[in-house]
């Protein structure tokens, strides 16, 4: 090999290549799990003022008690398909906190806290889980429009449509992004490279997610690919991708605050894996977690949730109590039963309107099929 | 009026769409510089700019979500798949998004998307290149599927199209783009959808077709004329929803019926109209209905095609046995 140039010789060397993989997404860390701020300046850049981490802890108590109560009513029968967000209130709480009103949600189905915090009414998120349509329906009580999508079944579909959202933004000049959701497993899909391959070769206005919780159901990530960091994935499109300390609420806000001021710039789309775990099982759907993996493994990544260093850290600068803590959760727990009562009274759905919401304008059998469950009063 | 091709009635009606509406844009895999691999869009981004007619990176699914996102902004996308084989990879777009978002929002959001597509066999294409998939799309509810037969049409349908807040699917005949010349109107105008139109006029038989089966349709009822039959041929135009009150009209004419498509027997739109007319104007038939298709065997593209496909002769033959039949 000693007749190679240097440069074709560093080309040749795979094995080079993969280690360079491995150190070249470092991870972002400000918050560490006791509490500590381990990035001074880090902090001070994601400029978060007392009352804007008493926000954000709110929001991450307020998910996590939703998260409670859905897998109870889940159990009851009383809530639908749900599935839990447990470990993941930093990477979905203190990142959506860096976007506004203005900012589109593209959301998967574990992204429920993001929109209720959005402005999304939790009655309509029970209906929705429900399969009752009049929970997408997406205004505030007020009636005020709320940019966002009810969770994406289809896993990667947010990302392409997110791409087309932020194309639009960057079309009509606005100061907004698409921000966008998925977990390790929806990196997988084709779906995820080409809503960030289209966005990036627009240089739209998009920040995506994909929160790595360690499992697809079942499924590891370390079957999910041979990538050894999902931001690398990133990387191939062509965007700034990072990954970050996914329990780390200060980091993630940090994170996506940056990620929105780059897009919203005109340099075009960034990529965030946060790195967290989901610590219960991925749906209210019979899932057991102790199939594929260790509670010693849960265990310790419930040592690690996010709720824990958060709290440590504003008790210790004297803007958090348990007394807040649970007067608050008693308020977060009277307007979830409130919630409840709101969606257990609405009315039936009716067969003549999910007809008359397929098309605008309907066919000539759709029309006949409107009249005959009409006349039934259906 | 001015006599133009299939392709140039439907390049018309994009370019008056897009002086129309500025919220109409256009896009697809070579659709901007080079004016679409066909010349559909020729010389449009050129007139209206990149910002209303570009491409797109080389991925359908890619460019069905960035129709679906680009809605929310209040834009009316032009979609073009630059084959309706490749359609496979923007099924989800199509059928799990666009269809079922209208319904998912219960009614208080809308898609107004054109997914623009040449499908249709006989001019030597590669594999994927010429199916008729049209039934498969046919079957979504929440989605139009409109198949133009002439350019007038085209060009009215197209423009309806792009005017109705409901997503359409628009098949254009590869075959057509260019052998197929007509009248077109000046300006700008509509056509109907969901409505079909008698292409000929006739007395003994009623030949129900769409897209790329109507000349074959109208051929062989040129050859019928001289053998003394008078074929009517009714072509579907929007193939679903299906305009049932028009086949209705033509069967309860005629009382004798073939239903003529370019997709195999198993495919296609044929199925539906003859379970339409079984189920509601049977007892005006005097034969039972007869069936021309394609036969069920993946597209075999390039040199055996011109076999494989329905001919007009292939009409002649079905229409006599049902005409024969007493």
């Amino acid at each position: 090999m000693s007749d190679l140039t240097a440069t074709n010789q560093q080309i040749l060397d795979f094995q080079a290549q993969l280690e360079a993989q491995d150190t070249s997404f470092p991870m972002l860390s400000v918050l560490n799990n006791d509490g500590q701020i381990v990035d001074e300046e880090a902090l001070k850049r994601a400029d978060l003022s007392d009352e804007d981490l008493v926000n954000i802890i709110k929001r991450m108590l307020l998910s996590r008690q939703l998260d409670i109560r859905s897998t109870k009513l889940a159990k009851q029968g009383r809530f639908g398909f749900f599935a839990p967000t447990a470990g993941q209130e930093a990477s979905q709480m203190a990142s959506s906190y860096a976007f506004n009103d203005d900012d589109w949600l593209m959301p998967g189905y574990r992204d429920i806290p993001e929109i209720v915090v959005k402005g999304w009414p939790i009655w309509k998120a029970i209906l929705w889980s429900r399969g009752h349509v009049l929970g997408n329906e997406f205004t505030t009580e007020e009636g005020k429009p709320v940019n966002a999508w009810m969770p994406q079944i289809i896993i990667g579909a947010q990302y392409v449509e997110a791409a087309g959202i932020a194309l639009g933004l960057k079309k009509r000049n606005k100061d907004a992004v698409a921000y966008a959701y998925t977990g390790d497993g929806g990196t997988s899909q084709g779906d995820f490279y080409e809503g960030m391959n289209f966005a990036g070769a627009y240089k739209a206005n998009a920040v995506f997610f994909a929160q790595n919780n360690g499992y697809a159901i079942s499924t590891p990530r370390s079957l999910q690919t041979a990538a050894t960091h999902l931001a690398a994935k990133g990387w191939a499109a062509g965007l700034p991708s990072i990954v970050v300390d996914g329990n780390d609420p200060i980091a993630v806000y940090l994170a996506a605050k940056e990620a929105r001021a780059w897009a919203t710039s005109g340099k075009g789309p960034v990529f965030i894996e946060t790195l967290t775990d989901r610590l219960e099982p991925h749906s209210t759907a019979g899932d057991d977690p102790l199939r594929y993996r260790k509670q010693a493994d849960i265990d310790a990544w419930w040592q690690k949730e996010p709720l824990i260093r958060m709290r440590k850290f504003m008790t210790e600068k004297g803007i958090w109590s348990e007394e807040q803590e649970s007067a608050y959760i008693d308020e977060v727990n009277a307007l979830i039963d409130e919630q409840i009562k709101i969606a257990d009274k609405v009315d039936k759905q009716k067969i003549s309107n999910f007809i008359k919401h397929t098309l605008e304008v309907p066919g000539q059998a759709m029309t006949e099929q409107i009249s005959k469950f009409e006349s039934e009063g259906k | 009026m001015a006599v133009k091709s299939y392709i140039d009635a439907i390049r018309e009606a994009m370019d008056l769409a897009l002086e129309k509406d500025n919220d109409v844009v256009i896009f697809g895999e070579d659709v901007g510089e080079n004016g679409g691999v066909f010349r559909a869009t020729d010389g449009l981004q050129a007139k209206y700019g990149e910002d209303r007619v570009f491409n797109t990176p080389l991925a359908e699914s890619g460019i069905g979500g960035l129709a679906i996102g680009l809605t929310t902004q209040n834009y009316r996308p032009i979609m073009e798949i630059q084959f309706f084989g490749f359609v496979f990879e923007v099924m989800d777009s199509i059928a799990g998004q666009m269809a079922r978002n209208r319904f998912r929002f219960n009614g208080t959001r809308q898609m107004p998307i054109v997914v623009r597509s040449p499908y249709g066999g006989g001019t030597k294409t590669p594999e994927m290149h010429a199916d008729n998939l049209e039934g498969m799309v046919a079957q979504i509810p929440g989605i139009r599927v409109v198949m133009p037969a002439n350019p007038a049409d085209a060009k009215g349908l197209l423009l309806s199209s792009i005017e109705s807040n409901d997503p359409v699917v628009f098949l254009e005949n590869l075959h057509l783009y260019r052998s197929l010349k007509g009248e077109v109107p000046e300006g700008y105008y509509t056509t109907p959808l969901d409505t079909a139109a008698v292409a000929r006029e006739g007395e003994d038989v009623s030949i129900i077709s769409y897209g790329g089966g109507v000349p074959v349709a109208l051929k062989a009822a040129d050859a019928l004329a001289k053998n003394g039959v008078s074929a009517e041929v009714l072509d579907l135009r929007t193939v679903s929803p299906l305009d049932i009150k028009s086949i209705g009209d033509t069967v309860t004419k005629t009382g004798r019926v073939v239903v003529v498509q370019e997709a195999q027997r198993m495919a296609g739109i044929g199925a539906n109209v003859m379970g339409e007319i079984s189920e509601r104007f049977i007892l005006s038939l005097k034969a039972p209905i007869g069936r021309v298709a394609a036969p069920d065997s993946v597209y075999p593209f390039g040199q055996a095609e011109n076999d494989w496909m329905i001919k007009p002769d292939d009409v002649v033959a079905k229409v006599m046995e049902v005409v024969n039949y007493d």
